[in-house]
């Protein structure tokens, strides 16, 4: 009976042994990145406000300051914009907007636009539009408040903020400058092009957006007529890989050119492998611990100071969060204007369990969520263990993403253990949050304020200090005063930052100036070179 | 059902004028029934996902307005959503936009529902295609061999290689799979439908990357598509084959033991001729059901294959939709499920007409 099968069996065989295709590595002029871009829900700057939606913007759109990409360090810097001025009172800053640049239709980059871009952000008023309207600028009022005059820009402020503050908020996705012919050529209704937008491109930045097919893959091609040069990759492709492994496959095997989300047992075995590199950059986000103070036991400030003692600082960046988070005890991130790396805090048991011994406290349970990701469960069940050594209880429920942020807007964890991104690269983007909550009652709402989403009534006089940095005029002054600002709250916040985020990028070794960003921007692809 | 029995038992006489007419309305009447009992299923699943969706503890509003919004933004896309409309006017106005054909618009992709589904539902009707045809071809040979050689080697074989269909985690098998196939061997191609330089190449007809690169001539394109469509389908197809050789299996075994079997021998026919023109023939019809409901649940989508392949197919667009509380899209999804499932059942029973030598 061996003539039962044996025809199709070997035909099948024939077809699954394809002869295999040569792989090659990606083109010299093209750069392959691999990474999870599925939180893209759109790319209008003035909507966007996603990890990956910013990541594109921050290549199509150019704005009136930008981040140098070779040297983040130095701070904004001009481009739209080629200088500007503030008035004598503080009240006004006016650009002057550099000349000959076009956006990717060919129009020119005037200060029309670059207005007519702020105040739609501002009227549109979606997620990130707080990041203009703090300073005054309302859907009523910001025609007169930015305006524009020839080749200058004017933007009328409500309080003489400081400089730095303004000109950090404007180098945000939000402050992005659009093409305003292009974009009302497509508008529906007053939404003001927002439709057309959310899935389209309309910049003057080094790359423009080839293609967005969502979950799937975003492609970029070289803007050729991009005011600082045409950009040496003349095609960037973006693939959604979502598993680590993956795209750890795709490196070694010379398919992609960068890997952006490796596990940190993918980006140790990879560092031996040869032809590749790793690169590791800090990133913005702060991984805390905020301890609820509607929680009877919380709100005791001998709790308080002795939950600083009971996390495993060390033995947690050396093992399991290893590569991925450092040490970081104050809520200004590593790279920021003010950024305190003082560490106050060690991992002391003993020295915990005397705080409590000397408040009286014999004990007690808390019962919290915490998100279902593996880095904050981990982080939990160390911080059970040690909490038990202490003679506290900790039970740990976890859920999805989504419904501990429900619960956490509803001040109802009572031990938030989770990360917090700055919206933009000015200290006030942290302090805002961490260190101000006017009104501590259920009825204020504040759900954006992780003080008030952890019930932490923030001093009268600490709420003042961080109103008062942002009008600072001396940029040292205020770095003094944010770093003041940190050591108090250090001392006594319920809020206890931990750790700050690194992100390892795996690269071909080819791949020269990658750059993710850092801690105060997004991905930049225009001065990445691949040489031999 | 009791009309078509009845036309089934009715035989001989030769029909009058009248009795063709008869005849002509009950298969309308029947028509109307399927289609209408075809609504209502739709409906009834649409009604269920809907209802579920509204009660899941997940908060659409923060997927769209994000962590950081004030409570009047949140206010304002609550309202643009129609959330504050009660359950049953929000489930209304779904189905009249739906027969408008106005499947709305996703709020984790930005896009239109129909756009999307045009997108990734076409890469998981290649995948799943591929993957039954794999099952079958392997499958259904596999399982009748097992049956002919009952306690062979090959029977043996098979309820191993069963066995491990049924039991291994398929993400560690995937990722096993690409780690030989692509990263040692480098046989095939990696994650994703198609490598980087073919990406946008072949102009989308069909949105099945094998049949467009083959309309437009593109034997590279289909070569690379190839390559990496194998994989994936191999995997999805070997637990489908799992499945049906087992049926196909127990299905023989029973034929086999039926005495018009023993006839056949006796009349001194060849073994091939017993299993293959007289026992396999009577199972053809079962058959049908086994690989219709295999491939219906493979168009549902594989979650975890395509996640593990990058494969940007249904399945991961309705989880992380459902998980978003993306109702539109989950909805769209269910809808092309649904209809996916209520086609291949009317085509099994159309290919059982076909197949039953007593419909004819």
């Amino acid at each position: 009976m061996k003539h039962l099968m044996t025809s199709r069996a070997l035909l099948l065989a024939s077809a699954i042994a394809l002869a295999p295709a040569a792989y090659a590595e990606t083109p010299a002029d093209t750069l392959v990145v691999a990474a999870a871009i599925d939180d893209i829900i759109s790319l209008d700057p003035a909507q966007s406000f996603e990890f990956s939606g910013n990541d594109v913007n921050n290549n199509t759109y150019d704005r009136l300051v930008d981040f140098d990409p070779l040297d983040l360090d130095k701070g904004f810097q001009p481009s739209l914009a080629e200088s500007w001025e503030v008035a004598e009172d503080g009240l006004s800053i006016t650009f002057t907007m550099r000349e000959g640049v076009t956006f990717h239709s060919g129009n020119p980059v005037r200060a029309e636009d670059a207005a007519w871009s702020l105040q739609r952000a501002v009227k549109l008023d979606k997620t990130p539009a707080f990041i203009l309207t703090q300073f005054g600028f309302t859907a009523d009022n910001v025609e007169e408040k930015i305006s524009f005059d020839g080749d200058k820009l004017t933007l009328t402020l409500d309080k003489p903020y400081a400089p730095s503050f303004v000109l950090n908020c404007l180098t945000a996705n939000i402050a992005s400058v659009v093409d305003k012919e292009t974009v009302m050529s497509h508008a529906e209704g007053d939404d003001m092009g927002n439709t057309w937008l959310n899935t389209n491109e309309a910049g003057s930045g080094a790359f423009e957006l080839a293609a967005w097919q969502p979950n799937q893959a975003v492609q970029f091609t070289a803007y050729e007529g991009y005011w600082q040069g045409a950009p040496e990759m003349k095609r960037v492709v973006v693939r959604n890989v979502a598993e680590s492994s993956a795209q750890r496959l795709l490196l070694e095997k010379g398919d992609i050119d960068a890997a952006r989300n490796l596990t940190p047992t993918d980006v140790d075995s990879l560092g031996d492998v040869d032809g590749l590199k790793i690169k590791d950059e800090p990133r913005g986000r702060i991984l805390y611990m905020g301890l609820s103070q509607k929680d009877e036991l919380l709100s005791n400030p001998a709790v308080v100071e002795a939950m600083k003692y009971l996390v495993d600082y060390q033995g947690i960046t050396d093992s399991f969060l290893k590569g991925m988070f450092m040490t970081h005890q104050a809520f200004l991130p590593k790279g920021y204007l003010g950024a305190l790396e003082d560490q106050p805090w060690t991992y002391d048991v003993a020295k915990a369990k005397q705080i409590l011994t000397d408040a009286g406290i014999e004990g007690g349970t808390i019962t919290t969520k915490v998100r279902d990701l593996r880095e904050y469960v981990d982080v939990a069940q160390a911080l059970q263990a040690s909490m038990a050594e202490a003679g506290l209880t900790l039970n740990i429920e976890m859920m999805t993403g989504a419904q501990v942020l429900d619960a956490y807007r509803a001040r109802e964890v009572p031990i938030f253990l989770g990360e917090w991104g700055p919206d933009y690269s000015d200290p006030n983007t942290n302090a805002a949050t961490f260190a101000y909550n006017p009104d501590n009652s259920d009825e204020a709402m504040a759900t954006g304020l992780l003080a008030w989403r952890n019930s932490y009534a923030v001093p009268e006089a600490m709420n003042e200090a961080t109103v008062a940095a942002t009008l600072e005029q001396d940029g040292d002054k205020r770095a003094q005063m944010y770093q003041d600002i940190q050591r108090q709250y250090q001392a006594e916040a319920p809020i206890v930052p931990l750790f700050q985020r690194i992100e390892n990028t795996g690269l071909q070794e080819n791949v020269q100036n990658w750059n993710s960003g850092g801690s105060v921007t997004s991905v930049i692809y225009r001065q990445v070179t691949k040489g031999e | 059902m009791a009309h078509s029995d009845s036309g089934g038992r009715s035989q001989s006489p030769p029909l009058s004028n009248a009795d063709r007419r008869a005849a002509r309305h009950r298969r309308l009447r029947n028509l109307s029934g399927t289609v209408l009992s075809l609504a209502l299923t739709l409906l009834g699943l649409l009604l269920v996902t809907f209802i579920i969706g509204r009660v899941m503890p997940i908060d659409p509003v923060l997927k769209v307005v994000g962590d950081r919004a004030t409570q009047a933004q949140y206010d304002a896309a609550y309202r643009a959503m129609g959330l504050d409309q009660p359950l049953y006017i929000q489930f209304a106005g779904y189905i009249r936009d739906v027969l408008s054909g106005d499947f709305g618009r996703s709020i984790s992709t930005g896009q239109m529902v129909i756009d999307d589904i045009k997108r990734v539902f076409p890469a998981t009707l290649e995948l799943a295609t591929l993957g039954t045809f794999i099952g079958v071809f392997v499958g259904v040979p596999l399982g009748v061999i097992a049956a002919a050689r009952r306690g062979g080697l090959i029977d043996q074989i098979a309820r191993v290689v069963a066995l491990v269909g049924y039991s291994m985690p398929i993400f560690w098998l995937g990722l096993m799979g690409l780690l030989v196939f692509y990263g040692i061997l480098g046989w095939v191609g990696g994650p994703g439908r198609q490598s980087i330089i073919y990406d946008g190449m072949v102009p989308s007809v069909t949105g099945l990357i094998l049949v467009d690169s083959l309309l437009a001539g593109d034997w590279p394109a289909f070569k690379d598509a190839f390559s990496h469509i194998i994989l994936p389908a191999s995997l999805l197809g070997y637990f489908s084959l799992a499945y049906i050789s087992r049926m196909t299996r127990s299905f023989m075994l029973e034929q086999l033991s039926a005495e018009y079997i023993t006839t056949a021998r006796v009349k001194g026919l060849s073994e091939r001729a017993v299993i293959w023109r007289h026992a396999f023939r009577n199972i053809a019809i079962p058959l049908v059901t086994v690989i219709a409901l295999s491939f219906g649940s493979l168009l549902e989508g594989s979650v975890l294959t395509e996640i593990i392949f990058s494969w940007p197919g249904l399945g991961q667009y309705i989880t992380k939709s459902l998980l978003a509380g993306d109702m539109n899209a989950v909805l769209g999804g269910t809808i092309v499920v649904g209809t996916s499932f209520i086609a291949l059942n009317l085509l099994s029973d159309l290919l059982y007409r076909v197949l039953d030598p007593r419909s004819k």
